[in-house]
């Protein structure tokens, strides 16, 4: 059982004092931005991607810590879903159905230790998934040559923008504006500059760490000033932290399967934890809701979405780790991590570097322990911070970007840089453009042509190379109908969704 | 009338079209692979193009655009951001910091002495966890610490 050793082998790279400090570090961030009401996964990952890289960290430490962060915001999104009722971020949107009337009931600390605690058997299974088929689809991934690889980006695309966005022309400008961008400085190819118009600063290409950070991190900040939101609502009192014997026993099935659609939803190239926890959430509604007390507090309404969302947010982990293609916002951004730290995720990742993804996936095991910890005695701490004000808040989130690009580049340019992108993201958030496909055309833009140069040099300027192998048809296919199947479902989706918020106001 | 889809769409249009022009125009010495340097991005710039074509014939309805104040708050607050990058060398990390973020906590509803009280610690904090704990460089400026 080669699976087994290596996982071993990975509890031993994973298992030394530093790393263990560095995950529960990365939890502890990670809850805490999580917690922090309009600041999800990938603002929190993206905040402390520049910093995780200038301290230098080898790539197995930076990559524990800043898994670590995913997962922590993964559950500390919950914390102002329940409370507040301001989920930080669109996966923990169904979690404030039922958690919140839960809250208003005097029953926030059930709710939140019964979230806790399908979160931790959503994050554990799809943890135990990971390890299951990644490997097996690394192997897979073994037979794509450069052609399909290129039909793969062209599913990444098609695919991201789905269901999230209400416009697929939109998504679609998204992930062009990102490839342009990344074609900006030297061609890899041939050295000859491209789109720099003669600025040194440029030549090097747009450091994809400085779109990031503006686009997640500093254009939030601007979102606040403009709404000019003082202060959040009290977070009420939370009662014990503990849930009884038998609301846990009567959630089991709906965290199970909670956990199953959650990461077949996260596996899935653009569909991810958003639609994870909507598909959980209303599934669980249709088997479980026979006294119509769904929407008012019912606690399997918190289980399954929570439970569902975190699996996701594993089951993401593994087109991110074999193929090199997130299938969400924040593994984007760990992606961008991975090539900032010179390690190239795809199916040689398995092969060349074992101790990087088995450490990784030690570290996961590991930090949903820590999780649980974190989530049921020490909720309260957490909960007081929600009380931070987002006038104290937004200008740290700024300051503690700029420090992380600075240190990283010691460059005013960036940093005006970041400015200009954050400015971007704004505008394009207005405009219902979505920002990950721009990241993720940054990131693989240069990938994406060179595997497109490569297939054609192989094929001596043929271009039905590009479809000329029944993989490459398939993924082709995929593309087309993953653009065109949310067209049609996301509709549907939407309305849905907001049937279900409106018959909860 | 949907302007903000029509001048976004008609923006996509502009920016594919510069694109690929710009794209035409990168020399190319001699022919390496049969693509060379100037095929992808003449294809990513026609996609911007034609993604912006469909903004601009069927415009989503009207985002909700600040106003006045809202704008104005906006505006100061790239500026002060802008501003700290051009004051942070000279200044150094903790003046430049202590200015940017007073402001901007101001801004954001605080009273003029709570901000600036938030804006140090907030300044001596960061200078004390990225430089002693953390071992990064950041500009010492004026005051050499």
């Amino acid at each position: 059982m080669d699976v087994l050793t290596a996982l071993l082998e990975g509890f031993a790279t994973a298992l030394t004092p530093t790393h263990l400090a560095l995950a529960v570090l990365g939890c502890v961030l990670g809850t805490l931005v999580g917690a922090l009401p309009g600041l999800g996964p990938s603002n929190g990952v993206a905040i402390l991607v520049p910093l995780a890289f200038s301290l230098g960290l080898p790539a197995t430490s930076a990559l524990i810590l800043l898994t670590s962060v995913y997962y922590g915001a993964m559950y500390g999104g919950r914390i102002s879903s329940i409370l507040l009722n301001i989920p930080g971020d669109e996966p923990a949107l169904m979690t404030t159905l039922d958690g919140h009337p839960m809250a208003k009931a005097g029953r926030a600390g059930e709710a939140l230790a019964l979230s806790g605690i399908a979160s931790f058997v959503g994050g554990v299974c799809a943890t135990l998934g990971l390890v299951l088929l990644a490997p097996l689809l690394a192997r897979f991934a073994l037979l794509f040559g450069p052609a399909e690889y290129f039909a793969l980006y062209v599913l990444a695309f098609a695919t991201l923008g789905g269901l999230a966005a209400r416009n697929p022309v939109k998504a679609l400008f998204a992930a062009a504006l990102g490839l342009g961008l990344a074609l900006v400085g030297y061609d890899t190819t041939t050295g000859i500059p491209r789109f720099t118009f003669g600025l040194v600063e440029l030549y090097e290409g747009i450091d994809f760490l400085v779109a990031i950070v503006g686009l997640f991190a500093v254009s939030e900040v601007f979102v606040f000033v403009e709404r000019g939101l003082r202060e959040l609502p009290h977070p009420g009192r939370l009662g014990r932290v503990t849930v009884p014997l038998a609301t846990l026993r009567r959630c089991a099935g709906s965290m199970l399967r909670g956990t199953g659609i959650g990461f077949v939803a996260g596996v899935l190239p653009g569909a991810g934890a958003s639609l994870g926890s909507f598909l959980a959430y209303t599934t669980e509604k249709r088997v479980s809701d026979r006294e119509g007390t769904f929407g008012r507090g019912d606690p399997r309404g918190v289980a399954a979405p929570e439970a569902g969302n975190n699996a996701a947010a594993g089951g993401a982990l593994v087109p991110m780790l074999t193929l090199g293609v997130p299938g969400s916002g924040t593994t984007a951004v760990l992606l961008a991590v991975l090539m900032a730290l010179d390690v190239t995720p795809g199916p040689l990742l398995f092969e060349r570097q074992p101790d990087v993804v088995w450490g990784l996936v030690a570290a996961l095991f590991f930090a949903n322990l820590v999780l649980l910890a974190l989530n049921l005695p020490l909720v309260g701490l957490f909960v007081r911070l929600l009380r931070v004000p987002p006038r104290h808040l937004m200008p740290l989130v700024a300051m503690v970007s700029f420090v992380g690009i600075h240190s990283i580049s010691n460059n005013p340019f960036d940093l005006q840089l970041v400015i200009a992108f954050g400015v971007l993201g704004w505008v394009l958030r207005r405009l219902d453009v979505p920002l990950v496909p721009v990241i993720l055309g940054i990131l693989l833009g240069n990938e994406m042509e060179d595997n497109l140069r490569r297939a054609l040099l192989i094929a001596d300027g043929d271009w039905t190379v590009l479809w000329g192998s029944p993989l490459a048809v398939g993924l082709w296919t995929v593309a087309v109908l993953g653009f065109f199947g949310p067209v049609l479902a996301g509709p549907w989706l939407r309305r849905r969704r907001a049937r279900l918020l409106a018959a909860r106001d | 009338m949907r302007w903000s889809d029509r001048i976004f769409g008609l923006a996509a249009l502009a920016l594919g079209v510069a694109y690929v022009l710009g794209a035409r125009a990168i020399e190319t010495p001699f022919a390496v692979d049969p693509l060379g340097p100037r095929t992808f991005p003449v294809i990513v710039g026609t996609t911007l193009a034609l993604t912006g074509l469909w903004p601009l014939l069927v415009p989503d309805p009207e985002p909700d655009w600040p106003r006045g104040r809202a704008l104005a708050e906006l505006a100061g607050a790239v500026a002060i951001l802008l501003a700290y990058t051009v004051l942070l060398e000279p200044l150094g990390f903790v003046p430049a910091t202590v200015l940017a973020a007073a402001l901007l906590a101001w801004r954001l509803g605080g009273s003029l002495p709570e901000s600036a009280l938030f804006a140090l610690l907030c300044a001596v904090g960061l200078r004390l966890v990225f430089v002693d704990v953390l071992e990064l460089s950041l500009p010492r400026g004026l005051l050499g610490w």
